[in-house]
């Protein structure tokens, strides 16, 4: 009794300590229905040229203008951006933002179901939007992420999910999930399985093998679950479609409806070659729109990749390279030989605190031979296309939503600040917990002997 | 009978630690000896910009290097007639980059975890000089790491300072003269918060409190072992005979050697209450803690980190992992820094050790470093926190020929390292790296064939063997499930 009232203090004051960090940090102002201009900025659009000596007009959440030469309507805040750079805001295609904040304390941890088959849930409905993790990824310069369930990383708990429920699109400002919504239902998950002989154990903190039958049975047991279900489910969307209300409903049925009409993308996670291939191999035969997420070998089938059109959202380029015969730099120099073979690709942090390392990690790539162009097109419009959400994000064009960010640089580099930042049109903070903190003890007098 | 036999050669290397010119002497025989068998060539780098850490910053300038040593640092540098020549035009040299936190080059497991006090373990023993992590943390300009024992102990086990010279057997791997440290381990980890151990009892300490009470009864008992053994080494001096020595002690030894100041104490923490409590029960029993290894809230009792003379060894900008990084901030270095901390940056991590780099980088954004301060993050300040500072950490006249050449200024996410040098000695060349790689291929297609043919061969006997199982002996049935494990194996 004794303990678990202490444990429920301390979850209230651990609780009580999120809302505060939320509500006092950075959340959008309510709208003034007022215009935005941005003057005398170099403009990186992504649709073109840069503009040199650019602006860019902000009215009801949107770009309503871009150019140079372009007029201030009448009553605009202006921020003369003189010396700095607009670009849109980063795009993070695999977080788990919002559905996590502490990763070994599971209470805080909203990632995995458990179970295999979770097409029914969806990511939107779990997202914290007063997560310490938001305004500190902002403050990188991302401005919307894909938070992913059952997207592996150290916050999953070891569970897996064959189907691990729906992925939302969100922008990185908001007082509710609702507001912050730009896709709720933007991908279906699907962990791919591997023929695996060998298993961490966390429990006993040690590897356990298998033989290579055993492992293999279970890799075609999964397999065949994935294809009992994708036909029971196209079974389902055509009783659905025929036969008015006179049918059983069945949510997790039903969920998968728009991923079998193919409407839906599925976001695969699979990075050996091998199992690359078979999910590959499985989504066209199934008539799937398949996302590739990780990558770690899809070097070695940029071709089948290419010529099935599948897009790859990549593994950090600054992962440990995965096996002891790789070069040193083998995840560096795969993005660029993926675009070189024509393969389309984005960058994403696959994790939460290390979301902020996007930009870093699509540098490193340029360092090892991407195209300065495609890794920032990597972190912004290919994400958006891959998605499907380019109509709306991922460049700086008339009619677009405003998520842009204005910086002192290169939005790769290390060392290069986000001096103002736009979600929806409206500036936002990029002030955060760790900066509160940092300003704290800045101001902490000098300690007493 | 000493009882620093077993430990002789660490003693050994801890005594020259202390005194200079013994080590002077001992190294320049050392140097001499493995110059004979394979001299390293006097070596000229050319037209760089020089990154020297403590002289500023120097362009187009030359670094000539004989005997593993720099012996000049200046412009248009006139090479010995047989010196090799390093042509560095646009490109930026730095001292290498040391880690103060590495895991690398350890044969099998880091932690020793079914004890409280493991002190009498020692990495040393379990170097793996085959680990690739080590070449792949010299492609990202790593020239010294401090190999540290894991964090599952409140006292951990014996830790060894190495320099990664790839190829070269692992009693090569240690900085010669380097003092050996100690891992301790406060908070989480210590008290298993995160994970349980199947089949394994509950292990004391649970909680911060029994922390400080573990670390402060191994002290205890290791002071009263240390009064056991200065007693008895004073009634020998004094010419008394039969005399019995106390007896060994291999968990209390290293803890003693921390009290005598022969061994470092490199503390893993994260919370600013726990800090300040290894500082006290330093004090207590009077030795300096040497490092706070990732020390995520050292910025909040920065000053007394300051006072008590200890670094802080951190990660730029981990956080939230779990409940003690929750707080953890990318301005820790600067915090700290500012107020006279030295600060490095570590790795902890074989893919976080590949851009150390870029990782000291972030402290310009995050509380403003400036360029030099943010370089010494990985250079200057680890050398000083290992006390290997007179040897390395700064490219000047008299200290070791470990660079780093890179294609651009290092503190950014687009250099990429060119060469990596030790005791003067190229051991990682990119160019060479790339050259090799078609050959790599080649023979690991060879090797593959090589293995799949061989299983072939293994099967056809198999099968021929099956074929006349009548002349086997009764006995004998039992082998076939064993027979199928071994070719599972060989796949």
């Amino acid at each position: 009794m004794k303990t678990s009232r202490m444990k429920m203090r301390v979850l209230i004051l651990f609780v009580g300590c999120l809302l505060i960090a939320g509500t006092a940090l950075g959340q959008t102002a309510p709208a003034a229905a007022t215009d935005t201009a941005i003057t005398h900025a170099k403009i990186f659009t992504l649709a073109g040229a840069p503009i040199e000596d650019g602006t860019v007009v902000i009215h009801d959440g949107k770009i309503a203008a871009v150019g140079e030469g372009v007029s201030i309507p009448s009553g605009a805040k202006v921020i003369d951006a003189k010396g700095l750079q607009v670009y849109p805001g980063l795009f993070d295609p695999v977080t788990q933002m919002g559905l996590s904040e502490i990763g070994a304390v599971r209470a805080t941890v909203d990632t995995t179901e458990t179970g295999s088959f979770n097409p029914d849930l969806v990511a939107a409905t779990a997202v914290l939007p007063s997560s310490a993790h938001i305004p500190v990824t902002r403050a990188a310069g991302i401005t919307e992420v894909l938070a992913v369930p059952a997207s592996g990383g150290f916050d999953s708990s070891g569970a897996t999910n064959l189907i691990g429920g729906q992925a939302s699109a969100i922008h990185l400002a908001g007082w509710t999930a609702g507001e912050m919504l730009i896709r709720k239902n933007a991908a279906m998950v699907m962990d791919w399985p591997e023929i695996e002989t060998q298993s961490f154990d966390f429990s006993t903190f040690s590897t356990k093998e298998k033989p290579y039958s055993d492992a293999k049975k279970e890799y075609d047991k999964s397999v065949d679950q994935l294809t009992n279900w994708i036909e029971e489910s196209r079974h389902y969307a055509q009783v659905a479609a025929t036969s008015g209300t006179a049918y059983d409903r069945d949510l997790k049925l039903e969920a998968m409806i728009p991923v079998v009409r193919g409407e839906m993308p599925v976001l695969v996670f699979a990075d050996k070659a091998r199992d690359i291939r078979n999910a590959v191999e499985f989504c066209q035969k199934q008539n799937l729109k398949m996302i590739l997420a990780g990558g770690g070998e899809a070097w070695k089938v940029k071709d089948l990749l290419r010529s099935k059109s599948v897009p790859v959202i990549l593994r950090p380029t600054l992962e440990y390279p995965r096996e002891d015969d790789d070069a040193y730099d083998r995840l560096m120099t795969q993005p660029a030989e993926l675009v070189a073979a024509g393969v389309k690709i984005a960058f994403g942090s696959f994790d939460n605190s290390f979301s902020r390392r996007l930009g870093q990690q699509a540098a490193n790539a340029v360092a090892h031979g991407l195209a300065y162009d495609d890794a920032l097109k990597a972190v912004t419009l290919y994400p958006a296309q891959i998605l499907g959400l380019d109509g709306e994000l991922g460049t700086l064009e008339t009619g677009k939503i405003a998520n842009l960010i204005v910086t002192n640089g290169d939005p790769l580099e290390l060392t290069t600040e986000v001096r103002y930042l736009f979600i929806k049109g409206q500036l936002t903070s990029t002030d955060n917990k760790q900066k509160d903190l940092y300003e704290k003890y800045l101001n902490r007098p000098v300690a007493t002997k | 009978m000493n009882r620093r036999r077993l430990s002789f050669g660490v003693a050994v290397v801890a005594l020259l630690g202390l005194l200079t010119g013994a080590r002077g002497v001992a190294r320049e025989k050392e140097t001499k000896a493995s110059a004979a068998a394979n001299p390293a060539p006097a070596l000229l780098i050319r037209h760089a910009t020089i990154l020297t850490v403590t002289h500023g910053t120097l362009e187009n300038g030359d670094i000539l290097i004989k005997d593993g040593k720099i012996v000049a640092v200046g412009s248009e540098l006139k090479a010995p007639a047989d010196a090799q020549v390093i042509d560095a035009s646009g490109q930026f040299v730095m001292p290498g980059i040391i880690d103060c936190h590495s895991h690398i080059a350890v044969d099998g497991d880091v932690n020793e975890g079914s004890v409280s006090v493991s002190s009498m373990v020692n990495i040393a023993d379990v170097l793996n000089s085959e680990d690739p992590a080590i070449y792949r943390d010299l492609a990202g300009g790593v020239t010294a790491a401090n190999i540290l024992h894991g964090s599952s102990n409140s006292i951990g086990g014996q830790t060894v300072v190495i320099k990664l010279r790839w190829g070269q057997p692992a009693a090569k791997l240690p900085f010669e003269g380097a003092l050996p440290g100690i891992k301790f381990a406060l908070g989480e980890n210590p008290k298993r918060s995160n994970f349980r151990v199947s089949g394994m009892p509950d292990r004391y300490p649970a909680t911060r409190m029994g922390v400080e009470e573990t670390i402060r009864g191994a002290f205890t008992a290791a002071r009263d072992y240390k009064k056991s053994w200065d007693d008895y080494n004073k009634r020998v001096a004094a010419g008394e005979k039969n005399l019995i020595p106390p007896r060994r002690d291999l968990k209390l030894e290293p803890l003693v050697e921390v009290l005598e100041g022969k061994r470092y104490v490199h503390a893993h923490c994260y919370r600013e209450d726990e800090i300040l409590m290894l500082l006290r029960v330093a004090k207590e029993f009077g030795f300096r803690v040497q490092t706070l290894q990732h020390v995520l809230e050292g910025y909040k009792v920065a000053d007394e980190i300051a006072a008590a003379g200890t670094g802080a060894s951190i990660f730029s900008d981990w956080w939230a992992y779990k409940v003690e990084a929750y707080e953890a901030i990318p301005y820790n270095a600067a915090l700290m820094t500012r107020r006279g901390v030295i600060v490095s940056v570590n790795s902890d991590d074989a893919a976080e050790a590949m851009h150390l780099n870029q990782e000291a980088a972030k402290s310009m954004r995050y509380g403003g470093l400036t360029h030099d301060e943010a370089l010494k993050l990985v250079t200057l300040n680890p050398a000083i926190q290992l006390g290997i500072e007179k040897r390395v950490g700064s490219i000047e006249v008299g200290k070791d020929a470990d660079l780093v050449i890179y294609n651009r200024d290092p503190l950014s996410a687009y250099a990429v390292v060119q060469k990596t040098l030790i005791d003067g000695r190229v051991y990682f060349d990119r160019e060479k790296d790339l050259a090799g790689r078609a050959a790599l291929e080649q023979e690991k297609k060879e090797l593959l064939e090589k293995a799949r043919k061989s299983a072939e061969k293994k099967a056809d006997e198999k099968k021929a063997e099956e074929k006349k199982p009548e002349e086997k002996k009764p006995e004998e049935k039992a082998k076939p499930p064993q027979e199928r494990s071994d070719e599972g194996g060989a796949r």
